[in-house]
């Protein structure tokens, strides 16, 4: 495909899909095709199509993440600017046929607070295009943007739009891309490689696989970017073996995307060469540190070794590497195709741009939402996604993983961004948000994410290693009513030395929840300790008490 | 060749473009602690033991692995340090089954030295008493793992130096062991040469001689740079 | 598919990677997908056509928790235990397979990312979401009917 044809394509995509009465958009990523069975619906709406004579004028098709995963399968009406959720196979002749009475309780309109709230940009493809369908990508306006630096920009003004963008890492660190691309582009090497680290380990985060499946061309048109800008001509993405899905959707991608001549050795019909190919985890959280990611793609064991030097300058087989994450990446496209400052008048001075946020636990619509940077946590939660629902009680938001910290109730107001969290202890991490009731301990919750780095520590450096058993040990100790405020001393102190000393961002953020959950709910320790009871009553001492 | 100088615990210092702090310190009377660092074999940064204070990082850099520079200011020892080193050391000896009294290398024990010279007098942490094996297949060598810290100086020899790569590390975690070929005996073991560097670069007990009993396995670690320094520069000077 | 077939076609992949000993992780994958779990065997066959010391190929198999290094049992049941399915509950649907279910191999699992839909374990391959101890019996148990 050469320019003129991807421009003719596009034309004649989107007249296709404005001469449709009709397009019902299944939700295709994993929580409702594989979990809640939205396939099924999708072949039980085909039937009822073809039952009403209306092939041709409605069509049926995946989409990306619609985002109310609490209530799966969700199916979109596009014509009426509707999502239904809790949608069943009896419910498809209604669908096409578009009877909305039968849905009333289960609608969700464009203008109501849960879409009206958000701001998207990562997801704006999410109820719009199919995955598997490259056409659709480009009806909506897809690799445009690799069409415009092609064509239009030298890799030099392509570093400064994005650093001019001001978008920060989305991985958790937040380090500026402009200036990650900057390092890689100045570095005078033959061989320069692209990675995107799509290794999403954090319990609770699905934003990156949801992405993946629900959008994967957007992600290689990112990587497209970022390799003409900084001058590689070899790309990969390293997906989490957990998510087959999710594999299986960029395979197809990239198969199509070369098919068309959107990657492959003459882009575009330009003299611009990239390849994209896929490395699958196998079942490793610290794989989601670059330079464990980097041994792993070198067929190593998954251990991160020390920075710097840092992958701009020796990464993938020592040459220079530019690692961003999934969402970085699939802000890219929207940045180049409206523009730096587009991008830069959301969010806040620091950080600039939308953040998409997985919502799970005690909340009224649990699923995916995307907001400005800078949205207040209590708007996220309350307005957005309705809530704690009724007979809970908001205890705290437990954000970023087993990297991160916990949000009490007194600061639901903090605006999210990177330095208003980290001031209260916490991480805006990859975007989980867990919220947690009042049945919830708190003790528990931080032995539960000590446990995780525990298992997933490589084993390489002893801070790490044998830090997360001895805190994770104590802090058994404390729930079962063993503890003493001794105990207490030694958690800060190995906590210390974890933050001090570990060799990757695993140990160093491992201590994390328990400091936390300490500086916050101090109480339910104490509790633990005194009076051998769990404030929160769902971790009461059981049997072991009894040897006390 | 410009030499670069730097200062370390107060003292002006100059180094090779490229030489470690570690080395430039070691060479001029000041001895980090270390573990998993051995003259002659590449560098992992694993222990954290030579951490040290560079002016101007927010981080601790492993001395180890971190080249000087013009006009460093390096400090090895601050209390901080020290309180760190002390913890790791602690953590180490209650991770695995380090009993003294009835240890091959007690009185050469690189672990034991280390914990003295801290003041590493009781230990805060629980000890975790895990059930380690004892590998006595090979016959002239022993491998204990109730005594191993992971420091894979083995693992690095066989390969760098012997070419054997007999060695590995097996599993993850506080799970992690040295495992030799498919994660057999050692005596089952086609690519191990019986060489018995690893057991002589060993800092612990963990690997040993067969026949030494308590507190008689002695090591001489001298033995690398001396082949290291032949192989390359054709010297072979002790 | 006979052992000919599988044995051809794990060529066939390694011939695609060059017989690099880079591609051990991708190679070791395919080994599994074709043989339900890696054999000292396989790991032995791997390690002489990628030209890798054995110690390096059972270093890395045993490292990345996806890879099965026993035969799998024939009902594998994955306990989701990320932060929402913990929170949710996960800690007793593990419990049922111990107390009800005690042939199936139970293996916890990290984040499958469906939390809107906690808990789930997916048993079988096949996910049950949104579970109570009781629930849980009940799918299991209709599953084992034939």
């Amino acid at each position: 495909m050469n320019i003129e044809e991807l421009i003719e394509t596009e034309q004649q995509e989107r007249e296709r899909q404005a001469g449709l009465r009709n397009r019902i958009l299944c939700c295709s990523v994993a929580g409702c095709t594989a979990a809640a069975g939205s396939a099924a619906i999708r072949g039980s709406i085909e039937a009822a199509i073809q039952e009403q004579g209306l092939p041709g004028e409605v069509e049926v098709c995946g989409t990306g993440c619609l985002g109310l995963c609490g209530h799966a399968p969700c199916v979109r009406s596009a014509n009426l600017n509707e999502t239904y959720h809790d949608v069943t196979a009896a419910d498809a002749p209604y669908l096409v046929r578009g009877d909305r009475s039968r849905f009333e309780g289960r609608t969700v309109r464009d203008t109501d607070a849960f879409y009206a709230g958000q701001c998207r940009v990562v997801l704006e493809n999410a109820g719009r295009v199919d995955p598997e369908r490259v056409l659709d990508y480009i009806a909506a306006g897809g690799y445009k943007g690799l069409l415009k630096v092609i064509s239009e920009m030298t890799p030099f003004e392509v570093v400064e739009e994005i650093k001019k963008s001001g978008l920060r890492g989305r991985g958790g660190a937040g380090y500026p891309t402009g200036l990650k691309w900057e390092l890689v582009a100045r570095q005078e090497s033959p061989v320069k490689y692209v990675i995107c680290n799509a290794d999403e380990g954090d319990p609770g985060a699905f934003m990156d696989r949801s992405v993946l499946e629900g959008d994967p061309h957007r992600v290689l048109e990112g990587m497209a970017i970022a390799a003409f800008a900084v001058g590689a001509t070899q790309g990969y993405i390293y997906v989490r073996g957990e998510s087959p899905l999710a594999v299986e959707r960029v395979r197809t991608a990239i198969r199509q995307a070369e098919r068309e001549g959107l990657l492959g050795n003459r882009v575009l019909d330009h003299n611009f060469q990239f390849r994209i190919d896929v490395r699958i985890g196998a079942g490793a959280y610290v794989c989601g540190e670059e330079t464990a990611l980097i041994a792993s793609i070198e067929g190593q064991r998954g251990t991160p070794r020390p920075r710097p030097p840092y992958p701009p300058e020796k990464g993938l087989w020592g040459a220079p590497t530019l690692i961003n994450n999934v969402e970085t990446f699939a802000n890219i496209a929207p940045i180049i195709r409206k523009g730096s400052a587009w991008y830069a008048s959301m969010g806040t001075a620091a950080s600039r741009g939308t953040k998409v946020y997985a919502l799970a636990g005690r909340i009224a619509k649990p699923g995916l939402v995307e907001v400005p940077m800078g949205t207040p946590l209590r708007t996220i939660l309350f307005d957005i996604a309705g809530g704690v629902p009724a007979g809970y009680a908001f205890k705290a938001a437990q954000t970023g993983g087993p990297a991160a910290g916990c949000i009490p109730a007194q600061h639901l107001d903090v605006p999210m961004e990177y330095e208003s969290l980290q001031a209260i202890g916490s991480m805006i991490g990859s975007g989980g948000l867990i919220v947690v009731d009042n049945s919830v301990c708190m003790v528990d919750l931080a032995r539960f994410f000590m446990e995780f780095c525990m298992d997933e520590s490589c084993g390489k450096c002893i801070p790490c290693r044998a830090g997360t058993v001895q805190m994770h040990d104590t802090l058994d100790r404390i729930i079962k009513g063993r503890g003493s405020e001794a105990d207490l001393d030694l958690l800060a102190e190995l906590a210390g030395l974890m933050r001090a000393t570990s060799l990757c961002g695993l140990g160093m953020a491992a201590p994390n929840p328990v400091m936390s959950t300490l500086r916050h709910f101090k109480d339910e320790y104490l509790a633990h300790i005194h009076e051998h009871r769990c404030l929160a009553g769902s971790c009461t001492p059981r049997e072991e008490v009894a040897l006390v | 060749m410009r030499v670069r100088t730097l200062e370390i615990d107060g003292q002006m210092m100059t180094g090779a473009p490229g030489e470690s702090i570690f080395n430039v310190a070691w060479n001029n009377g000041i001895h980090i602690p270390r573990m998993c660092h051995l003259g002659g074999l590449t560098d992992v940064g694993a222990c954290r033991l030579c951490l040290v204070e560079v002016e101007g990082q927010s981080r601790l850099l492993p001395s180890c692995m971190t080249p000087v520079r013009e006009g460093m200011v390096v400090r090895t020892n601050t209390p901080a340090l020290q309180k760190h080193r002390k913890l790791i050391v602690e953590l180490l000896l209650a991770e695995r089954n380090h009993v003294c009294a009835v240890c091959v290398a007690n009185g050469a024990c690189e672990l034991q030295d280390l914990a003295t010279s801290l003041g590493v007098d009781h230990v805060r942490v629980r000890y975790r008493h895990p059930q380690c094996e004892v590998d006595l297949s090979h016959p002239r060598f022993g491998l204990d793992h109730n005594r191993c810290i992971l420091c894979s100086r083995c693992v690095r020899v066989c390969d760098e130096v012997e070419g054997a790569h007999n060695w590995d590390i097996g599993h993850r975690g506080t799970n992690a062991r040295v495992i030799s070929d498919f994660g057999t005996a050692w005596g089952d073991s086609e690519s191990c040469t019986s060489c018995g560097k690893c057991v002589q670069v060993c800092p612990t007990g963990a690997l040993f001689s067969k026949g030494a009993s308590v507190g008689e396995m002695r090591k001489d670690r001298s033995f690398l740079k001396y082949i290291v320094t032949a192989r390359e520069k054709h010297q072979w000077i002790r | 598919m006979t052992d000919t077939d599988r044995a051809q076609r794990l060529e066939r992949v390694m011939a695609r990677h060059g017989y690099s000993g880079d591609s051990l992780i991708e190679v070791l994958h395919s080994a599994q997908s074709l043989y339900g779990y890696l054999s000292p065997k396989l790991l032995a066959l791997v390690a002489t056509k990628l030209k890798l010391p054995p110690s390096r190929v059972v270093g890395v198999a045993t490292f990345y928790h996806l890879f099965a290094l026993a035969p799998k049992a024939p009902h594998q049941a994955m306990v989701c235990m990320g932060t929402a399915c913990h929170t949710a509950g996960a800690p007793e649907l593990a419990r049922v397979f111990h107390d009800y279910f005690p042939d199936w191999q139970v293996k916890v699992g990290r984040c499958v990312g469906c939390c809107g839909l906690a808990p789930m374990v997916i048993c079988d391959g096949k996910p049950q979401i949104r579970l109570t101890p009781e629930k849980l019996i009940r799918q299991v148990e209709d599953l084992l009917q034939p």
